[in-house]
């Protein structure tokens, strides 16, 4: 993707803070992240459990459903910050302008209702036509989507499509008012692997297809590397680093993604005794210390200098990182850091 | 769905054949009773005690009297009470159906539109003030003895206001609906209230905590990203999955109160109907009322379940094919 269509960005997130209020005080779950997503792109965002990628879709929409949550920032969509927006101002952005779609399939449907039902549903929240009409545009959708025999199934109930199918009635939803915008939060991580594979290809079709923007959150790279133009690596509810998707791919500037890649199996045929892991456990988000790259406690390059959090830094062209380590050494270090990982898997296994 | 409805009334059959046979068994197997001794009265001398249970049959063996009373109650209809010589017991169940029936209905009406009210709102307003009042109000209205919160509102209404405010309720008792809807319903009014606050506030209580629970699932999340109202998300979607919960103990609590468990409104009230029926015969140890009573109160338990299970099949469709 040309670095055009950033010039006006469908989404523009602005400084994006989420935090919660806790009895101990509170917890930023996003801590300040900015970035853009062009018409027409995918945007991957990966990051581990408790990364801040979903809380920060989530209240991109103002679906957060929690009192004691403060969301500050800028959400530019289409010229209209949607953080000021009233909630009634909101439901005609959700699910006509931005649809979402979440990880389990299995529980994102209501039961009692049919799939029909529920894109009929989605269908006449936002525009005026008959039940016959949205109807016909379900099984029409759910045909889109790759359904067998959509005429029938349109009047079957979640409990009767199994997991994979269930997701494609979700999607089916989710664009059944041309969204310009699809937000899929884990779309693929609740399915098996073949299946994952076909979901993933259903999202890339119907992309070319619709045209959509699509935000794929995910802490599978392999999704990433698949599917996105651009990505985002979070940590911590900061992001470490963003780029375009071949050359984050290929010169994975930040340690933290170093980790992440080397949680891919490879492919070439060297067979690994055990999978690379990063050391640690992921930052604890209540953790009071924070003006420090967090990603320093479970890194092998911290030193001095990752205090206080480095800013992100523009290396080439719209390749970001936010890490101290001189960006010349950078392949070097990489390669140290998986000899080091290597040795000390081996040397427990 | 003919073929479902036909293994119902099959098991049904069976239930209450099963049914009789107990009350029989245990009536009989009751120590230190002897029903003869009870129709006879106190000090009935042995002879007159043979007599009495040569003329009721209580002389001939357990599986014979069992036949004779099946035969009177369901083939000649004419069963007659043991303590009340020649009273007959269908017309006194007949007579007792429509007063429990009236109170039974008009109280569930009250009851399940509260619920569904309180239950919404408290559901709607979780978070804020309104919750824990209407959680409060509920508990409240469980806490509330039918006897003691029936005497107090006759004591109210009957009595101590009824001069001024309360000039317009009518003396207790049933008024038939055949005399009109406007005098029935007058007549029924602070029973049904009375019985209702009980229900009202258990209902209000388990809805609230299952819309509760279903408001944090994710089809709710998933609602609201697709862009509908917050209070269709709350009715078409929380609300309907938990009307399941509340359908399954409305029919036990239904069946129940339609057998006999509406009791102590009725006496309150002075309500001639089945719990009263039933809780006479029980004192007066009236064998074939008490037969009847139960067979009825059985049937209605065992046609409530029955509708509960079609109406489950109805809102869920996961248990239509099973």
């Amino acid at each position: 993707m040309s670095e055009s269509t950033a010039a006006q960005p469908l989404l523009d997130v602005r400084d994006l803070r989420v935090s919660f209020r806790t009895r101990s005080g509170t917890v930023d779950a996003v801590d300040g992240i900015s970035f853009t997503v062009g018409r027409g792109e995918v945007l991957g965002i990966v990051g581990e459990s408790g990364s801040g990628k979903s809380v920060s879709m989530l209240s991109v929409l103002g679906l957060i459903d929690n009192p004691n949550c403060v969301v500050e920032g800028e959400v530019i969509f289409q010229g209209e910050d949607l953080l000021k927006l009233d909630d009634k101002e909101l439901r005609r952005i959700r699910g006509k302008e931005i649809a979402m779609v979440f990880q389990d399939p299995m529980t994102a449907l209501t039961p009692v209702y049919t799939a029909g039902w529920h894109i009929s549903e989605q269908i006449r929240a936002h525009e005026k036509v008959s039940k016959k009409a949205a109807h016909a545009r379900a099984v029409q959708l759910l045909d889109a989507v790759g359904i067998p025999n959509a005429t029938d199934r349109v009047n079957s109930y979640p409990h009767e499509f199994s997991g994979g199918m269930r997701q494609r009635v979700v999607i089916a939803m989710a664009l059944s008012c041309n969204p310009s915008l699809l937000i899929a939060d884990e779309p693929t991580t609740a399915l098996d692997v073949t299946i994952q594979a076909q979901i993933l290809e259903l999202l890339r079709d119907l992309q070319s297809e619709f045209g959509s923007s699509i935000v794929l959150i995910t802490h599978d790279m392999g999704v990433v590397s698949q599917m996105s133009d651009r990505v985002l690596v979070m940590y911590g509810g900061r992001l470490a680093e963003a780029g375009p998707r071949r050359a984050l791919m290929r010169d994975p500037l930040h340690p933290y993604t170093w980790g992440l890649m080397g949680s891919i199996p490879p492919t070439d045929g060297t067979r690994v005794e055990r999978l690379a892991a990063i050391p640690g456990a992921p930052i604890n988000p209540s953790d009071p210390d924070r003006d420090r790259c967090l990603f320093s406690s479970r890194c092998g390059f911290a030193s001095d200098a990752c205090r206080p959090q480095p800013g992100l830094v523009e290396h080439v062209h719209g390749h970001l990182d936010a890490c101290v380590l001189p960006y010349d050494q950078r392949p070097a270090l990489r390669l140290e850091a998986l000899t080091t990982v290597t040795t000390e898997s081996g040397a427990s296994a | 769905m003919w073929r479902f409805a036909g293994k119902r009334a099959l098991a049904a059959l069976l239930v209450l054949f099963a049914i009789s046979v107990l009350v029989f068994l245990i009536f009989f197997a009751t120590p230190g009773v002897d029903p003869a001794a009870r129709i006879a009265g106190r000090n009935a001398s042995q002879e007159t005690l043979a007599q009495v249970r040569q003329s009721f049959g209580l002389d001939q063996p357990i599986w014979t009297q069992y036949g004779v009373m099946m035969r009177h109650l369901f083939i000649d209809r004419d069963l007659t009470s043991f303590v009340n010589r020649g009273a007959e017991v269908i017309p006194q169940v007949q007579q007792a159906i429509p007063v429990t029936l009236s109170l039974v209905i008009g109280a569930a009406v009250i009851w399940v539109i509260l619920a569904l009210v309180m239950g919404v709102l408290a559901t709607a307003y979780r978070g804020t003030a309104v919750d824990p009042i209407i959680v409060v109000l509920g508990v409240i209205g469980v806490s509330l003895p039918v006897y003691w919160l029936g005497e107090v509102v006759n004591l109210v209404t009957q009595s101590r206001l009824h001069d001024t405010i309360f000039a317009w309720v009518p003396s207790l008792g049933y008024v038939s609906l055949s005399e009109g809807f406007g005098p029935w319903a007058l007549h029924l009014l602070f029973p049904w209230l009375t019985l209702a606050v009980l229900y009202a506030g258990i209902y209000a209580r388990v809805l609230r905590s299952e819309m509760v629970g279903a408001m944090n699932e994710d089809y709710i999340r998933m609602a609201r990203a697709k862009g509908i109202g917050e209070w269709r998300v709350l009715l078409r979607h929380a609300l309907r999955t938990s009307l399941i919960v509340v359908v399954s103990l409305f029919g036990l609590d239904f069946g129940a109160l339609i057998g006999g468990a509406a009791l102590l409104t009725e006496v309150v009230f002075g309500l001639q109907g089945i719990g009263k029926l039933t809780y006479d015969s029980l004192q007066n140890f009236d064998l074939p009322v008490i037969l009847a009573c139960v067979l009825y109160a059985a049937f209605f338990v065992v046609l409530a379940n029955f509708i509960v299970d079609l109406l489950y099949a109805w809102l869920d469709p996961r248990v239509r094919h099973v």
